[in-house]
């Protein structure tokens, strides 16, 4: 079947096989550069939000140039500071940290490590890679119409985001996009995750049995089945605004509201029902965005540290529990909402129980350094940097997940500093390491490891820079989402705030090194063989970069598990899992 | 050795990692003991919610510390030497989770207890003199009102909310008896030391009333009356933010609740009674 269905490739045009592709690896590749756009765009945003922040009282020259009306005397408007703001959480949250480590690495190199030539529905990965481009436009869209983005931020609670323009610019067409594109990103996440599950479970070459997938590949189906739960909860919770807005319902939306002079005609509604639903989808979102990393980071901190993964079951159960766990913990980000405080209560106990399997994963990522032969790639280095970051942010996510000292921290820049530090940082590190580590097999060159290194040491530098005086910040009581610094008690914070913004900017800079790595290795790298990291999953077996079909027909036989490092033979110290010479599993 | 890696098996990079790691921690640990962050607490509940924080916080960074030196030592041990050979260390694993247990049954047991607590002591509404108030948050303001000598708030009618008279809460003072004596204010006065039920609504979108000094942070949320208890203890003039995004103008919704002594609230109150 596969022979054939790649037999009708070769006889295909230009456009079918590098545009509307179902090869699994362009599919692969063309989310990839989405999810680089969409972070390029959101960091951008991110600056003027900065800079806007840090010295924006005073006018920017150059602002107003930029943004017209949106920035009279460049100075920018409250609401087009709330607008940028609602894009870069959306476009970080969906369109990079959702599409990047799951969708990018995932479509590519799952079918490849368990040694399928494609996943079980092409069709259906293609179409999910469109869907996301739609629903990318989309959004980016409301830039252009109207009254600009909504001002709702991305977790658009209603009313606010469900009554219109009478509640504030921007949520009126705008809103009614946002929700739009929200949708349509749902059903290409859910397209894609229920090809990754069937491909996971059906399409697995002879000899890879369950307990030689490799870690990414285990992290790539958990997060699938999480997708596939949760974004069909916040597909069904859009479509309800989406009828709120539009069709005179009432789900959300409560009697007796007087927005702007005008009484709602709604009744009926509860807000805290689309709290419930965001985040029952929201919070599985996190994990969404940090399992396919842990995979990532046990694949490849074992090739690197030249040792087999300290406890690779446990790991993988840690992953299926962090799995679990991730859907009954939603209320704490619900603990000052006017939920019941005994909810609180019972919702902080499962949050701080799902710091176990985090925390026992990490402990091993340490054992496996342990007694190893450390070999510092940049792909390794952001492995480390992950770890660090990642320690950074889960404890200071176990402040938050208590609820009286959330009643102190929440919606303060303290939690700013913690999901950065946990999505924006550790999340990004596992992409930027998967990125150094497999550029050599998808584009048959290597990365420059000098500026790779330039890169690590000042990024990581940086993000501790951004992130950790946030933390203090929200200490002193700073809310977040704050157009301006206006009162007396948040100018004394400005001084700290500079800080932020100068650290950000230089961190961002340094962005360009990679982006200069990226484009110059692509063409001018120098050409990697198969196997340049000594590595043992399967799609080091096959040339660099790997070919349209990538096994020619001939589907691979595993002999072993993924992480044989170490202790074999004099000339090479790693058993590839599918050189018939491997041992058997332990 | 694998040839593809080339520079980066060099041993500078581990170095490197570890002393900027080490460097990071400890810049990390003196940023958070530099100064006392948090404003002095001026609520009776705070002392055991500071508690809570304070201790778990130190928890947490003396876990950060060891946790980032181990890997900085770690990184610094551990690299790449070509006479070096790997060792595995398979009794990790229980020791791994046996941490993690240990740590995660700390946490436990100071939620069961110290946060047990401190979670309960924002919602005591044992005492029985305490003064009724409510808040309203609208965008891009809050108003508050006092029940007046009947201990009654008058019913709300949405549609007689006319600020230009100053009728905020959309009371009928002619024809509801119970809104005759309500008292509406801009400004939250409140009495020291007198356990305070305050009411929390919103009148359009979620609002939220976040006061530092009282350790007090709730979402005002339309169509529902959201209590919170507290009782100030020390006198002052703090402010009161939005912290719930509610608009172009979040940034900007702030009020001022001033807590005085018990006569003076008395004065206030009579000065503003009708």
């Amino acid at each position: 079947m596969n022979s054939s269905r790649a037999g009708n490739n070769s006889r295909r045009g230009f456009l079918q096989i590098y545009v509307f592709s179902t090869s699994h690896k362009v599919v692969g590749l063309q989310y990839f550069f989405l999810s680089l756009f969409a972070v390029v765009v959101g960091m951008v945003l991110s600056w003027i939000m900065r800079i806007h922040v840090a010295w924006g009282a005073g006018g920017i020259s150059g602002f107003e140039n930029i943004f017209g009306l949106n920035a009279p005397g460049g100075v920018l408007t409250p609401e087009y500071y709330l607008s940028l703001l609602t894009l870069h959480g959306t476009i970080m949250i969906f369109f990079v940290l959702t599409t990047a480590p799951q969708n990018a690495f995932g479509s590519y190199f799952l079918p490849l490590q368990i040694g399928a030539e494609e996943t079980a529905f092409p069709v259906l990965n293609m179409l999910s890679f469109w869907a996301t481009l739609i629903a990318l436009g989309v959004l980016l869209s409301t830039l252009f119409i109207g009254d600009g983005p909504p001002i709702s931020g991305w977790t658009a609670y209603p009313p606010l985001s469900a009554v219109g323009r009478d509640a504030g610019p921007g949520l009126a067409a705008g809103q009614n996009f946002w929700i739009i594109s929200l949708g349509i990103f749902c059903i290409g996440a859910m397209m894609s995750a229920l090809n990754f599950i069937v491909t996971f479970i059906d399409m697995r070459c002879k000899g890879m049995s369950l307990i030689r997938v490799p870690l990414t590949c285990w992290a790539w189906f958990i997060t699938a089945i999480l997708i596939l739960l949760s974004f069909a909860v916040l597909l069904a919770a859009a479509i309800l605004l989406l009828l709120d807005r539009n069709a005179g319902t009432s789900f959300f939306v409560p009697a007796n509201l007087l927005v702007s002079g005008k009484i709602e005609p709604h009744a009926g509604g509860s807000p805290l029902l689309w709290q419930h639903l965001f985040w029952f989808f929201g919070h599985p979102e996190v994990y969404i965005a940090i399992l396919p990393g842990f995979g990532i980071i046990s694949h490849l901190i074992a090739c690197f540290a030249r040792k087999p993964i300290l406890g690779y079951k446990v790991i993988l159960g840690c992953m299926l529990a962090i799995g679990f766990l991730s859907f009954i913990v939603w209320g704490h980000h619900m603990f000052v909402s006017g939920m019941n405080p005994f909810s609180g209560f019972l919702f902080s106990i499962p949050t701080i129980i799902i710091s176990l399997p985090s925390t026992i994963i990490t402990l091993l990522w340490l054992g496996t350094l342990w007694g190893g032969r450390l070999q510092f790639s940049t792909a390794m280095m952001f492995c480390l940097g992950f770890i660090s970051t990642f320690i950074t942010g889960g404890l200071s996510g176990v402040l938050l997940a208590h609820p009286a000292i959330d009643s102190y921290l929440h919606a303060t820049y303290f939690v700013v500093g913690h999901f950065h530090m946990v999505m924006g940082v550790s999340a990004i590190f596992a992409i930027f390491a998967a990125t150094y580590f497999w550029f050599p097999k998808m584009f048959g060159r290597m990365m420059s490891e000098r500026l790779g290194a330039i890169h690590f040491g000042l990024t990581f530098l940086g993000v501790y820079c951004i992130f950790l005086p946030m933390h203090v910040l929200g200490m002193e009581g700073s809310p977040r989402r704050y157009a301006m610094l206006t009162d007396d008690f948040l100018q004394s914070t400005v001084g700290m705030h500079r800080f932020i913004t100068i650290a950000a900017l230089a961190t961002g800079a340094v962005q360009l090194v990679f982006l200069f790595n990226l484009f110059w290795s692509m063409f001018k790298g120098r050409k990697a063989g198969a196997n340049p990291w000594n590595a043992t999953s399967l799609e080091w077996s096959v040339s660099s970069p790997a070919p349209l079909m990538s096994f020619k027909g001939e589907l691979p036989v595993v002999y072993c598990g993924p992480y044989e490092y170490g202790d074999t033979t004099e000339e090479q110290d790693f058993v590839m899992q599918s050189d018939s010479a491997g041992r058997q599993d332990r | 050795m694998p040839e593809a890696i080339g520079l980066c098996v060099h041993s500078s990079m581990g170095k490197f990692f570890s002393a900027v790691l080490a460097a990071i921690t400890l810049a990390s640990v003196a940023l958070f003991l530099s100064r006392h962050w948090m404003p002095s607490a001026a609520a009776k509940h705070a002392p055991i919610l500071d508690a809570q924080l304070h201790w778990t916080l130190i928890d947490a960074g003396v876990i950060f510390l060891i946790a980032q030196f181990a890997l900085a030592a770690f990184v610094w041990k551990f690299r790449w030497r070509s006479d070096r050979k790997t060792k595995i260390f398979p009794a990790g694993v229980r020791i791994a989770i046996i941490i993690a247990i240990v740590f995660i049954g700390i946490e436990l047991f100071s939620a069961a207890t110290l946060g047990r607590r401190a979670w309960a002591s924002m919602y005591d509404r044992s005492a029985s003199d305490s003064l009724q108030v409510e808040a309203m948050g609208q965008q891009f303001a809050y108003y508050f009102r006092y029940p007046g000598a009947d201990n009654k708030f008058g019913p709300v009618h949405t549609d007689k909310i006319d600020a230009s008279i100053g009728n905020y809460f959309g009371l009928d003072r002619a024809n509801d008896d119970a809104s005759k004596d309500d008292v509406v204010s801009a400004e939250l006065v409140l009495p020291e030391n007198r356990a305070i039920d305050l009411f929390l609504t919103a009148q359009d979108v979620i609002h939220s009333f976040y006061v530092r000094e009282l350790r007090v942070q709730q979402d005002m949320v339309p169509g529902m009356r959201i209590p919170v208890h507290f009782t100030p203890t020390r006198a002052g003039k703090y402010e009161v933010v939005c912290t719930q995004l509610c608009g172009l103008g979040h940034y900007r919704m702030r009020a001022y609740v001033r807590v005085v002594p018990e006569a003076e609230f008395e004065n206030w109150m009579r000065a503003h009674s009708r």
